[in-house]
């Protein structure tokens, strides 16, 4: 399940005082996600059915559902990606503030499931750095909160105050991570898909 | 009174071929010339309100001997007479046209257009003739048999807006 | 039917009038919406012309969930095929199973057994049923009332549980074959099914306390996105949007399939065709189909051990236990797995799904391999009406028009 990495030899090095304070912001963040649901077609019932009462993931922290971007800093894509629909889910990635994480929900965003055909992207993982791939089609809301509860693991291990004064050159290295562009940049100079602004009518272009 | 009958009542004798389907649903089959008559015909004369879909068939590969062609496929439903109809038109692999019926059924607006992404067919006369469920600048008809199912470099579009992104950065 | 006319009719003014002395007014502006919008229930955008808050003109762009479906029934073949209508409409996976299932049997010319058909429209009902809350709660949800979503995923979570002890799983359950259903439905789950079925009239009245008195959701949904008749049917309209407008049309009682002129229900109809209407259509809907689903558990109890499957080995698996003691059987599997080949020609079946007309039209060359499955989703033509109905109102209505059209994109799209 997405890529693991033992504890990060710099925690052990930097001290009490970092430590600690990595300690304090992990466990904010960890307990604090903020789920943008990307619920592109069949997962998306069954990720509402895990908001909805039932399952409710408020017990993880993660409730505070927000469709837009900006406030959120878990993307779950649930649901196939089509090469249509790709330039809309980098563009809600790079708008995400950092740090971000994605769940991968579903075996069509995973891999394309079952839709191995001209029009599906084969996995979220061709354009975005996914955290956690959850199997399934569509997983049960269990399985979701379990590829959540697996994801407060990863970011426990994860070391804020270094990438704050280092950047993120060594999180980068396995190729998971990666901002090849400030993300406000991304939504000034690319309107998703091919429509053409009104011409001549004195219209303004909003996205 | 059945379909055909209604049509075999306003319609001049040999414009067009009464066929058989295996669901026995009253089917009628056109040349491409003649379809704007017995569509004017079927909506005005005959009671046929709705429209079902519009839809074609790609008969260039199949077990069956008939010369390649695209077999435009349209499907109507009466209320008034409670029965149903479809109209077989069939043209040609190369430059497929047909006269639009947008103007007597607007509910086939989506279907022609979706049938023209998927197929390339042409339908003459429509007010807005663009693909529907493929993007803009896509450049190949799926449905076609020529086409393969994994798709032609499926991530072109993808990875020119992506080379955009990048150059602007 | 029920009454309507609680409140007076308030939203009769033209919401041209209401910018007339608007500073802005006649300057236009682009509005985007979709294809991430929770209001657009799914991945449909719309290229919105505004001026000021009136809508002057709107372009649906759907394909943003086009998988290649038909492209690839032709490829896998018939029967495998099966697995991928259930993501066609995905909040009633098994109503599009029977669908395709059905189509398939006409082509064939399959009958299917009598149990087999009371078990089918158990579930299509049930299916239906679920398809409905979801419209209640999204578009309720969208017009501010969020305690119903919660609501109503009470009850579909509910739903999903039977249907997760009769199939083994939530939801995408591919439990329609050609000829029948997998398995039949045991006394226990018959049971449960009953519990249920009788409990949920009183939270149906609990829905309706909640919205068909409700001044906002009144007033937000009447008047608005209102059809006529003509409209409907020029617009290839099918299902609850038709008989809201009070066309009594539904395939149930028009063309009916597995078994349903055998059952007393009623068929809901509307009188303005307005949002309002349809909504109050879905909920009376959402009655009859307890109504039918009490029935047809009346009659599983009567045709206790009968067959649900049919026995044709051209298109039937044979059972798992058959299979490993009788080498011809063991050939029949092998001849359905890899060469089911169904009669050339063309066949065309409709139901009435819960949006409206579902049907398939398929062609057959009588090889394995299918020439065409096209698949006649009711979304499509759902989502085409959006200008109609959209310009010249407020944006705010969008959203009310929009919820009250009821779409899936996995079946607009397909
Ligand atoms: S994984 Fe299955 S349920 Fe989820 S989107 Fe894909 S097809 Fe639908």
């Amino acid at each position: 399940m997405g890529s693991l990495k033992p504890a990060t030899t710099a925690a052990h090095d930097a001290g009490f005082l970092a430590t600690r304070a990595d300690a304090l912001i992990n466990w904010g963040r960890k307990n604090s996600l903020w789920p943008m649901p990307l619920g592109l077609s069949c997962c998306g019932i069954e990720l509402m059915a895990m908001i909805g009462p039932k399952f409710d993931i408020a017990r993880f922290g993660a409730e505070a559902a927000r469709f837009s971007p900006r406030q959120c800093d878990l993307l779950i894509v649930a649901g196939t990606l089509t090469w249509k629909m790709a330039h809309a889910c980098r563009t809600i990635f790079d708008q995400m503030p950092d740090p971000k994480w994605v769940i991968a929900m579903g075996v069509c965003s995973s891999t394309g499931g079952m839709y191995d055909s001209y029009a599906v992207v084969q996995g979220v993982d061709m354009i975005l750095p996914v955290d956690v791939y959850v199997p399934g089609c569509p997983p049960r809301p269990d399985a979701v909160i379990d590829a959540i509860l697996k994801l407060q693991k990863k970011i426990e291990r994860e070391s804020p105050l270094k990438v704050l004064f280092q950047g993120r050159g060594e999180l980068d290295e396995g190729g998971t991570r990666e901002f090849d562009m400030p993300p406000n940049q991304a939504v000034a100079t690319h309107r998703i898909g091919t429509f053409e602004p009104v011409a001549g009518e004195g219209g303004e272009e909003r996205t | 009174m059945t379909a055909i009958d209604r049509i075999t009542a306003a319609m001049a004798e040999g414009t067009f071929e009464v066929i058989e389907p295996r669901d026995g649903m009253p089917c009628v089959a056109v040349a491409a010339d003649g379809l704007r008559a017995l569509m004017e015909c079927l909506r005005n004369d005959c009671g046929f309100e709705t429209n079902t879909f519009v839809t074609a068939i790609d008969r260039s590969a199949g077990a069956l001997a008939i010369e390649p062609c695209y077999e435009v496929t349209y499907q109507f439903l009466s209320h008034a007479h409670g029965d149903r109809i479809r109209v077989r038109v069939r043209v040609p692999l190369t430059d497929p046209k047909v006269p639009t019926i947008t103007d007597l059924w607007p509910g086939t607006s989506f279907c022609e257009r979706e049938c023209y992404d998927m197929f390339g067919i042409v339908f003459e006369g429509h007010p807005d003739l663009r693909r529907l469920l493929m993007p803009e600048g896509y450049d190949h008809h799926p449905l076609r048999k020529d086409f393969p199912h994994r798709g032609i470099e499926p991530d072109r579009l993808y990875r020119e807006w992506e080379r955009g992104r990048a150059a602007t950065r | 039917m029920t009454e309507t006319q609680i409140f007076e009719y308030t939203s009769g003014t033209p919401p041209e009038d209401l910018d007339a002395d608007d500073p802005l007014h006649g300057e236009l502006m682009k509005l985007h919406v979709g294809p991430q919008h929770p209001a657009t229930h799914g991945v449909l955008r719309l290229a919105i012309t505004l001026d000021g808050e009136t809508i002057r003109d709107c372009d649906p762009d759907v394909g943003y969930l086009h998988r290649g479906k038909e492209k690839t029934c032709e490829s896998l073949g018939w029967r495998r095929f099966i697995v991928h209508t259930d993501r066609l409409d995905y909040v009633q996976p098994l109503m599009n199973n029977v669908a395709y299932a059905l189509a398939l049997e006409q082509l064939a010319g399959l009958e299917v057994p009598q149990r087999g058909q009371v078990i089918r429209v158990l579930i299509m009902e049930l299916s239906r049923i679920m398809a409905h809350l979801i419209y209640l709660g999204t578009s309720a949800i969208d017009l501010g009332a969020v305690t119903m979503f919660f609501f109503t995923f009470t009850e579909r979570e509910k739903i999903y549980d039977l249907l997760d002890s009769y199939t083994g799983h939530r939801m995408n359950n591919t439990y329609i074959r050609m000829g029948g259903v997998y398995a039949d439905i045991d006394d226990e789950v018959g049971r449960e099914m009953r519990a249920w079925l009788e409990a949920f009239p009183a939270k149906i009245d609990e829905f309706e306390k909640m919205l068909t008195g409700n001044r906002i959701f009144y007033d937000r949904n009447r008047g608005v996105g209102t059809l006529t008749r003509e409209e409907c049917l020029a617009w290839s309209l099918t299902g609850p949007i038709l008989r809201a407008c009070g066309v009594e049309w539904d395939l149930r009682k028009q063309a009916p399939y597995s078994g349903y002129e055998t059952y007393d229900f009623e068929i809901p109809i509307g009188t303005t065709g307005d949002s309002f209407d349809r909504y109050l259509v879905r909920v009376e809907e959402m009655r009859q189909s307890v109504v039918i689903c009490l029935q047809t558990l009346d009659r599983l109890e009567r045709t206790k051990g009968g067959e649900f499957l049919a026995e044709d080995r051209r298109y039937v698996l044979p059972p798992r236990a058959k299979v490993h003691s009788s080498m011809e059987e063991l050939i029949f599997q092998f001849k359905v797995v890899t060469d089911m080949r169904l009669p050339a020609g063309e066949a065309y079946f409709a139901i009435e799904s819960s949006k409206g007309e579902l049907g398939f039209f398929l062609a057959s060359d009588g090889t394995s391999d299918p020439l065409r499955c096209h698949i006649r989703g009711p979304g499509l033509m759902n989502v085409q009406v959006i200008p109609l109905l959209a310009k010249g109102r407020l944006l705010s209505d969008l959203v009310a028009i929009i919820g009250s059209l009821d779409f899936v994109m996995g079946e607009v799209d397909r």
